[in-house]
């Protein structure tokens, strides 16, 4: 019986191994990671960039727009349910107090945003949390922690949320509080399904076989690697948080002494036959805010997908 | 193999759990690694050899404690590593290093590969930051690549440098055993000549020794001293790389010698094939009483069906067969 011939060919007379790999064509001798490739193909995003434009725009007036046209938005300055542009210097008209619309359009702006940024977090915090522990250690924490969410998960959100404000103070923490309570389940079946696929991977294999601890793992190698999905829900959310915070104003669960755009339409709804300014407003504020959250997201989603990058 | 081995494993044994049938049943176990034996002498190569689902993989990584073995002792550095706690198992990592066989997989996309070659000396916490600079600088040099290149990310490298990056930092903390899970059957063939050729002056440049897996006999025939042919979680045959390649003495190695490829043994040539098996290894969920290739053995003989056969010495090697060749 032969051998099998040596598949391998003694290729190069002088030490193979040693010689330097010849340069590949058409890699860039420029260090790219991959989050800094991700934001390339983000701005390659019309949608996307128009997005953030707009948010930067809003957020911009929201946060310094009293620098500009600064006035208290509860002083009361002319009829009410005035229309717009029937007085001069009251360009959006008065709501049902007689309260510039204007005025009240800039000071809402930041506790809606605030609201939304928060509960965001607390979602993505609580979710990332759960989920993580979940998804790597699996076992009996990972049923006990995925019945909780399902828990979570089957409650009916904007109820449960009424509830947890009505118990409280209807203040913007609570408000915040009651929305990240309600919304992190997704976060949480998100990252532990990330969790799931990733800590399979060699390189996590490849950290332990160098002595690295289960809470590096977590935390240095797989959930930098499970971020990009991570992000795109955490702006997304945003975009909900917002919209809840308007529902739970508009059923008059809103933070009274807080001019915020929920609170608007919630105090102005009892008018909108008579007056359609001071309801339409505000939704407009909160719609195009929550477009260009949303823009932001996709474009996010898409950047970060590489099944999309060749086109 | 006179001198004393590096490492040595008995018994070694890994199970699977497959869930349990229904809520209450008994939970089910897959035993991937049956009673594996072996020992590794300083310097030397060990292949482990067998098709998919044999276990070499499996046997590898549970002997390093990168799998959860179920029994068994694993002998290295004078002490067995089955019985460490966590904490110690992680000092004596940096003794044991792995090359992992995908390099798209193995190489965390978020590090810059300089980073990936350091990290294995921060965290066994090898000399001072300044030294571990210089010697990063040093390995790369001493693996192929450019020192301009660590600040690159893994995705701006091809598979063949990405490998020569797995073993950068394979090498880093000055280990005595490498296992090379399958290190080149994700390349080009051109490029695994420059693989293997590294892995050799390596070898005799630090003494290494390999616990190489691989289903490529070419490969294993380049690189390998001994080798260990593995069939459904146990060695059928173990012999040094002359004596198993001229003279197989299990039916199951001389089957896969005779199925690899090759140029010289040719249908045109007049060559036919001596012996051919059909079918796929019994499911190992409901092995055979006796031996476990007798169901596609060409010599098998009743007492094959009946009895086990147990790894026995033949002089020039280990055979476990009641008929060797």
């Amino acid at each position: 019986m032969a051998a099998p011939d040596p598949i391998v060919p003694q290729t190069g007379s002088k030490q193979p191994g040693a010689a330097p790999p010849p340069a590949t064509p058409g890699r860039s001798n420029e260090a790219s990671s991959p989050m800094r490739e991700a934001w390339g193909q983000f701005l390659k995003n019309r949608p996307a960039v128009f997005g953030l434009a707009l948010l930067a725009v809003i957020v911009g007036l929201v946060l310094y727009g009293h620098f500009i046209f600064d006035a208290d938005p509860y002083d009361i300055v002319w009829m009410p349910l005035t229309p717009p542009g029937e007085e001069e210097g009251i360009w959006l008209g008065t709501d049902f107090l007689g309260r510039d619309m204007f005025t009240g359009l800039m000071k809402g702006g930041a506790p809606t945003l605030a609201v939304g940024l928060s509960a965001a977090l607390i979602t993505v915090v609580i979710g990332i949390t759960m989920g993580s522990l979940a998804g790597f250690f699996g076992g009996w924490l990972d049923d006990l922690l995925m019945r909780l969410t399902e828990f979570f998960q089957v409650l009916p959100a904007l109820l449960f949320a009424m509830v947890l404000v009505t118990l409280f103070s209807p203040s913007l923490w609570t408000i915040a509080f009651a929305i990240g309570i309600v919304s992190w389940p997704q976060t949480a079946r998100l990252t532990r399904a990330e969790f799931l696929r990733i800590r399979e991977l060699e390189y996590v294999t490849a950290a332990r076989s160098i002595g690295a601890g289960n809470g590096r793992i977590i935390w240095r190698v797989i959930l930098p690697n499970a971020l990009p999905p991570l992000i795109v829900s955490a702006t997304l959310t945003i975009g909900v948080a917002i919209l809840f915070e308007a529902g739970l104003s508009f059923l008059g669960l809103g933070d009274p002494n807080t001019m915020s755009w929920g609170l608007m339409i919630g105090q102005n709804r009892n008018y909108l036959l008579d007056a359609w300014w001071p309801v339409t407003l505000p939704g407009l504020a909160i719609f195009l805010t929550v477009f260009a959250v949303s823009l932001v997201g996709d474009g996010l989603n898409d950047a970060f997908n590489p099944k999309l990058r060749s086109r | 193999m006179n001198d004393a081995p590096l490492m040595s494993v008995r018994g070694l044994t890994v199970d699977f759990p497959l869930g349990r049938g229904g809520l209450f049943g008994k939970p089910q176990m897959l035993r991937a690694v049956r009673g594996v034996d072996f020992d590794l002498a300083p310097g030397r190569t060990l292949g482990l050899v067998g098709e998919s689902g044999s276990g070499k993989t499996t046997t590898a990584m549970a002997a390093i404690r990168l799998a959860p073995a179920s029994g068994g002792q694993v002998m290295f550095d004078g002490a067995d590593l089955m019985a460490l706690t966590p904490g110690q198992m992680r000092q004596h990592r940096r003794h044991l290093q792995v090359i992992f066989q995908d390099p798209y997989s193995s190489l965390n996309p978020r590090d810059r590969v300089g980073a990936i070659v350091r990290e294995p000396l921060d965290l066994m916490d090898v000399g001072d930051p300044a030294g571990r600079a210089v010697r990063v600088e040093e390995l790369f040099t001493l693996v192929g690549l450019r020192r301009d290149q660590m600040a690159l990310f893994p995705h701006q490298f091809s598979g063949g440098q990405r490998q020569r990056i797995s073993i950068a930092r394979a090498l880093a903390t000055n280990p005595r055993l490498i296992v090379c899970d399958e290190p080149v059957s994700a390349l080009d063939v051109a490029i695994q000549a420059q693989i293997l050729n590294l892995l050799r002056r390596l070898q005799g440049e630090f003494g290494l020794s390999y616990l190489f897996i691989s289903h490529d006999l070419g490969v294993v025939q380049f690189i390998c001293d001994d080798i260990a042919v593995m069939y459904l979680g146990e060695i059928v045959e173990m012999a040094d790389r002359p004596t198993l390649f001229s003279r197989p003495r299990h039916p199951y190695t001389a089957v896969l010698l005779e199925a690899a490829p090759s140029l010289a043994r040719r249908k045109s040539q007049g060559y036919r094939r001596q012996g051919i098996v059909k079918g796929d290894p019994p499911s190992p969920l409901n092995l055979p009483p006796g031996c476990a290739f007798a169901s596609r053995c060409p010599q098998a003989q009743d007492r094959c069906r009946a009895e086990k056969p147990a790894l026995r010495d033949t002089g020039a090697g280990k055979v476990a067969c009641h008929f060797p060749l």
